[in-house]
């Protein structure tokens, strides 16, 4: 599929896509969850959504990984096309049947990530699941769960936009910091990146978008 | 697309054979329902030798229903859907893909199945050779239309309450054309006439439906999603 033309080095090539959000409203049934929301995030920049239960945050980043609509207003893609997104949701889409190897090689096939042996038992050995990898996903703890969802970022495009929602949800102190870590390691190859968490991330340089000071729901 | 289709087929086969038994029900309950009816009916060899075809196509109708329900749902609840659907360039074609991989995973493990044994059964109900090939051949062109509309249904159904008999009611209706012409090829050759007409419609029922029924699953897997 997207072939990455490696030689290439230009610099704005080999940077994470501009997003420009402008005037977005969204919705979840008939309830209008936030209105008139701008937000632009340049290449290199992370982002964290932060607001109180119910806001919005999950609709928001569903909209942005293009699985909803917005009700108002328009999401810019600069250049239009480039590398994908990541979306990881809260769920973590993985199948009990499955085991931790396969599972993994199967979202790496189905993103197109062409990511080759040896870098998925490097994603699975970072996440510490080396042990594990020929167990099926039903016996794994919901923290060893959701390490298995986020060997992704380890296989994605350096170049790729995260949506992150609640990354660090079930994990323990150790998986909190290798999450930090990959997204210190992401913004500093220019990926940007846009996430929610209930916690504090500690992580440096990080902006912070206070998401329900918005303008209240008319 | 290619790569999501592919991808989706080999992830579902690869989770049907985890669940043999899951798996094995409708074929299983086709082989039970279809030896009902000599029980229920009566042993009398003319007249099963009459009803088999319909007999064999209904139960092999309703079989297909069975496993229907769980074509998306889990993967709806743990968002397994969602990653799928953002796999392909736009969500667009990617759901279009997901939906033909989904159908024709449903009808390689329950059609299929269904298709290899109905002759089986034709021969313990006493039916004539050449009925018993006009039965297979009817079932391998009706058995994907089956999956295919069945796929559409449960689609629409995703994240309704009671789903599962919303989705009987739904696609029930939508099979008729599909048993008419497949068990009336089955009993035109046991007259010694030409089947011809009704093959002819039951091809064409099948490249309709899949030209047609993906894309209304994959417009239906999105408003789910959404």
């Amino acid at each position: 599929m997207a072939t990455t033309s490696h030689g290439d080095l230009d610099a704005g090539a080999r940077a994470s896509r501009t997003l420009t959000v402008d005037g977005l409203a969204g919705r979840r049934g008939e309830r209008i969850l936030f209105h008139d929301f701008d937000l632009f995030v340049a290449p290199g920049e992370l982002v964290w959504l932060r607001a109180a239960n119910g806001y919005g945050k999950t609709t928001l980043l569903r909209i942005l990984a293009g699985l909803a609509l917005p009700e108002a207003g328009t999401i810019r893609w600069s250049p239009a096309s480039g590398p994908a997104t990541v979306y990881l949701a809260h769920a973590n889409a993985l199948k009990d049947d499955l085991t931790v190897l396969e599972s993994v090689r199967y979202q790496s096939t189905l993103h197109g990530l062409e990511a080759s042996e040896a870098a998925i038992a490097d994603a699975i050995r970072r996440f510490g699941l080396q042990s594990r990898r020929h167990a099926p996903i039903r016996t794994l703890s919901q923290g060893q769960r959701r390490r298995v969802a986020l060997t992704r970022l380890c296989l994605s495009d350096p170049q790729s936009t995260w949506l992150l929602d609640e990354p660090w949800d079930a994990l323990d102190a150790e998986g909190v910091a290798l999450v930090s870590t990959l997204l210190d390691e992401h913004a500093a190859r220019r990926g940007n990146a846009l996430f929610t968490s209930h916690v504090p991330p500690a992580i440096d340089g990080l902006r912070t978008v206070q998401f329900d000071a918005l303008p209240a729901p008319a | 697309m290619t790569r999501v289709f592919a991808t989706v087929l080999r992830r579902d086969l690869r989770l049907a054979a985890r669940r043999r038994s899951d798996a094995l029900l409708p074929v299983a309950f086709f082989v039970v329902a279809v030896s009902l009816f000599p029980l229920g009916i009566g042993p009398e060899p003319q007249t099963l030798r009459q009803i088999a075809p319909g007999i064999v196509w209904v139960c092999a109708l309703l079989a297909a229903m069975l496993s229907l329900g769980a074509m998306y749902s889990g993967d709806l609840v743990d968002g397994s859907l969602d990653q799928m659907l953002l796999s392909g360039p736009t969500p667009g074609q990617a759901s279009l893909a997901v939906a033909a991989a989904k159908s024709l995973a449903h009808w390689l493990v329950t059609g299929l199945p269904l298709t290899i044994l109905a002759p089986l059964l034709g021969v313990l109900f006493g039916v004539a050779p050449a009925p018993i090939v006009a039965l297979t051949a009817s079932l391998l062109l009706g058995t994907p239309i089956l999956s295919l509309l069945g796929g559409l249904g449960a689609a629409l159904t995703l994240g309704v309450r009671s789903g599962g008999v919303l989705l009987l009611l739904l696609v029930l209706p939508l099979c008729i054309p599909t048993l008419i012409f497949g068990a009336g090829a089955v009993v035109a050759i046991d007259s010694g006439l030409s089947a011809r007409g009704h093959f002819s419609l039951l091809g064409a029922l099948l490249i309709l439906t899949m030209l047609l029924a993906p894309l209304a699953t994959a417009a239906a897997l999105r408003i789910a999603t959404e």
